[in-house]
């Protein structure tokens, strides 16, 4: 039985944030749940997919978040509870339908999950996405901690089922990717299955109806209000002239460094978990009994602009602060010791800090960046493209996902990148833009994800570039996700359709189509620069399957290679692919036989074929 | 209860999510508080992986620069490269086999010196327990229970409110039963050489 599934109420489980929200839903009753994965959310997911195997919980991987947020509503709208989980920029793409969404409102409970990433740990900006409730006019449920995250679950699908309209849960990855002990709460029955209710002129959005709707949403918005007065999730600490007022992880740090600076008798703490629509008469009686008052928010001056606005209401004329210099930063995510001298700062407390030692004296140290892994098959891709493009003045227009990062030496391979799919529509832009050659990167998961649209675009407007859809049959990068493409017989699961990229291409009208397998060098060199001679759109499909992802299916046959005498030191290997199971023993290469998996391309390149199997083979 | 803080530093594919869990199991056995943070996605793909373990009644659950009690580098240069976290106060434990970064490989920096690198942290810290991690973990049975051996140094320290028979236990519980014996052997080995250095 799955560990989340556990049905002991009281019992305490160490979980990792994502589990604990998982747990939270499913303790809630969610039946129906859709997600796209992303880090830092994607451990939710994977948990309820594992779950949906044992239990009656409806569960997809949908194409992209507009889709999951979509599917989402019309279960929602049939009386099913129902959980949409994204990271932060999946709210972007599933923005649309959210905006409206919001107008019509649902009949079951229906959270929408946003995991907003501050110091992008890994994604490609650190909006705050709070801003979203804002925006929508729903309310944002934000948790501090691990369990609180469990807990908060259950109270964010009762105040959607009490508005009528879908709650947004707002987490940072600090909250998602955090361990702590949790105690397992009661498990609810679920409902699978709802029924949909006709009734067209409150659900279906054209103007008239619209402009009821968006005067609902304004009623909704002040009774959310009151709510959010009364919520426990809004509460007071301690008691003093000083305020902080804080929310998320930033009330952690809050708490820590009141202990620590010994300044629990002065200061009084507004904690805002229920913190959109912000609670006016709370935080006005909070500001009255406060003569200066610092706001701690990670990311924008979200609470700290509302606060201000409330005192300007109430004529206070206290010290509000919170971004400045100084003071917090709207960069990057906070620490315990950062957010101690803030405080003790701005009201004047004396403190000492455990400093680091000086360390000017410690010699640089070799920077150790993420890499491809070894037998990674988009580099045997780039190292292909790089080769037969060579002479060309490139553009390299890139995508979301483990081949981002053959953008970094020695590959060098992506000059652009800036969302999911971008990399198919930038290259219309480019292509037409310049006279350069332009070759774009997207992978299996992205292409289904947002790169469909953008290929279409390419055909119609007859643009010039060769795109490269690098199929390495899995969503890798957020821990081997299904998506349309992947054969689910590998999963040992039954019951889906599968989508064929190359159908899919062929169908949409690219004339010029080829499937390489990138290990075969020569032939995918040949086969690159065939399709870069295609004046017009021309599609290359490299398949071959990621190697941690054959790996976790038994499927790897691992045959490791080394470097014999025949070397004549050229590094051809180690400087122009870069694969990390290559080390420097003295001046010589050598292959650490327990890294190497044996994908073939550094022998393939050796001037010298001084690269060749250890005998055995090994099976795994 | 106290606050004590630990970072431990590795390199992708070394086990420290593992040895982090394990602590944190123990810590739930021997009911102390414990609350961590761990860095998922891109960073994993070889690059350095820094778990956050905070034990007792702190609410945060990362480190901030200077304010670690204990630092276990499961790599030598990855221990040096986290001196930041570390105070005067602080004692490190870490494994001497290095794994060199690729950057080397390819010219792009200098390997550190082992010697002047374990005089560095010598003279920063107030302790360093420093021996073969790897030497250990293979003498143990599997070359990968190099985070064992570690956690076997570390919990021989008492720097952390962990006792050993917790430890153990959520080994027995929570590492592959396959590899419980090798595990067990690997954390005596680890406990073993701190108390020796």
């Amino acid at each position: 039985m799955h560990k989340l599934l556990t049905d002991s109420p009281g019992k305490k489980m160490l979980l990792l944030g994502n589990e604990a929200i998982a747990r939270g839903a499913i303790e809630a009753g969610v039946a129906f749940a859709t997600t796209y994965p992303g880090t830092p959310s994607s451990e939710i997911s994977l948990n309820l997919f594992q779950i949906s195997h044992e239990s009656d919980l409806y569960f997809e991987y949908s194409t992209n978040e507009k889709v999951a947020l979509e599917v989402a509503s019309a279960a929602a709208n049939s009386g099913v509870r129902t959980f949409c989980m994204m990271k932060h920029v999946g709210l972007n793409v599933a923005a649309d339908p959210l905006m409206t969404l919001a107008y019509v409102g649902v009949k079951a409970g229906m959270v929408v999950l946003t995991a907003d990433d501050p110091f992008m740990f890994s994604s490609q900006n650190e909006q705050d996405n709070r801003y979203y409730g804002k925006l929508s006019g729903l309310p944002v449920l934000e948790p501090s901690s691990v369990e609180e995250a469990r807990r908060m679950m259950a109270e964010a699908f009762d105040l959607s089922e009490q508005l009528g309209e879908p709650v947004i849960f707002r987490t940072t990855t600090r909250v998602n990717h955090s361990s702590a002990f949790v105690e397992l709460g009661k498990l609810s029955a679920r409902k699978p299955k709802g029924d949909f209710i006709k009734d067209p002129f409150n659900l279906v959005t054209v103007p008239a109806v619209s402009r009821r709707l968006h005067v609902r949403l304004l009623e909704n918005w002040e009774k959310a209000r009151k709510l959010a007065e009364g919520s426990p999730y809004n509460f007071t600490e301690g008691s003093g002239p000083w305020g902080i007022v804080c929310n998320g992880v930033s009330y952690n740090y809050v708490s820590d460094a009141v202990g620590e600076l010994g300044i629990a008798d002065n200061t009084q703490v507004l904690r805002l978990g229920f913190s959109h629509p912000a609670p006016p008469e709370k935080i006005k009686s909070f500001l009255k009994g406060c003569e200066k008052v610092l706001v701690a928010e990670e990311g924008e001056p979200v609470m700290e602009e509302t606060i201000k606005a409330f005192a300007q209401e109430e004529g206070l004329v206290i010290p509000i602060a919170g971004k400045g210099e100084e003071l917090f930063s709207r960069l990057n995510e906070f620490d315990p010791a950062m957010v101690r001298r803030v405080i003790a700062d701005y009201f004047g407390v004396a403190y000492t800090d455990s400093r680091p030692p000086d360390l000017s004296d410690v010699p640089e140290i070799p920077q150790r960046p993420p890499n491809l892994c070894a037998g990674c098959s988009h580099r045997a891709t780039y190292y292909a493209v790089k080769k037969a493009a060579e002479g060309f003045e490139t553009v390299y227009p890139t995508d979301i996902g483990c081949y981002t990062l053959g953008f970094l030496p020695p590959l060098a391979m992506g000059d652009f990148l800036i969302c999911m799919g971008s990399s198919i529509s930038t290259a219309c832009g480019f292509s037409q833009a310049t006279d350069k050659k332009v070759i774009a990167f997207i992978g299996d998961s992205t292409f289904f994800h947002s790169g469909l649209t953008g290929l279409v675009n390419a055909v119609h407007n007859n643009h010039d570039f060769t795109l490269v859809i690098l199929d390495n049959g899995t969503t890798a990068m957020t821990g081997h996700q299904p998506h349309p493409g992947v054969d689910m017989d590998n999963l040992n699961l039954s019951g889906y359709g599968r989508v064929s990229i190359e159908a899919v291409v062929r169908a949409i009208g690219v004339k010029d189509v080829t499937v390489i397998q990138p290990y075969k060098v020569k032939k995918s060199i040949e086969a690159v620069k065939k399709a870069m001679d295609h004046k017009g759109l021309s599609v290359i499909i490299s398949q071959q399957i990621c190697t941690l992802y054959a790996r976790s299916l038994k499927q790897l046959k691992v045959r490791a290679f080394k470097v014999t005498d025949k070397c004549k030191n050229h590094r051809d290997c180690i400087n122009e692919i870069g694969c990390p199971a290559f080390y420097l023993d003295g001046e010589r290469v050598q292959i650490d036989p327990n890294t190497c998996v044996g994908c073939a391309v550094c022998a393939q390149i050796c001037p010298e074929n001084a690269i060749t199997p250890v005998k055995e083979k090994q099976a795994e | 209860m106290d606050t004590t803080r630990l970072i431990i530093v590795a390199v992708g594919g070394q086990g420290n999510l593992l040895a982090s869990k394990v602590l944190g199991e123990a810590a739930l056995l021997a009911n102390v508080p414990v609350r961590m943070s761990e860095i998922h996605g891109m960073a994993q793909r070889g690059g350095v992986v820094e778990s956050a373990i905070v034990f007792g009644d702190a609410q945060s659950t990362i480190i901030s620069d200077g304010e670690a009690d204990v630092l276990v580098g499961f790599e030598p240069s990855e221990t040096l490269r986290a001196l930041n976290k570390c105070n005067a106060n602080t004692s490190v434990i870490t494994n001497l086999a290095p794994l060199p970064p690729f950057t080397v490989a390819i010219g792009r920096g200098t390997y550190p010196d082992l010697d002047h690198a374990q005089d560095l942290i010598r003279a920063k810290t107030k302790r360093l327990i420093a021996f073969d991690a790897v030497a250990l973990a293979r003498q143990a049975g599997s070359v990968m229970a190099v985070n064992i051996v570690l956690l076997g140094a570390l919990i021989q320290t008492g720097i952390l409110p962990i006792p050993r028979e917790n430890l153990e236990e959520a080994i027995r519980t929570k590492t592959k039963a396959a590899f419980v014996d090798v595990n067990l052997a690997a954390f005596d080995l680890g406990y073993k050489a701190a108390a020796g250095s």
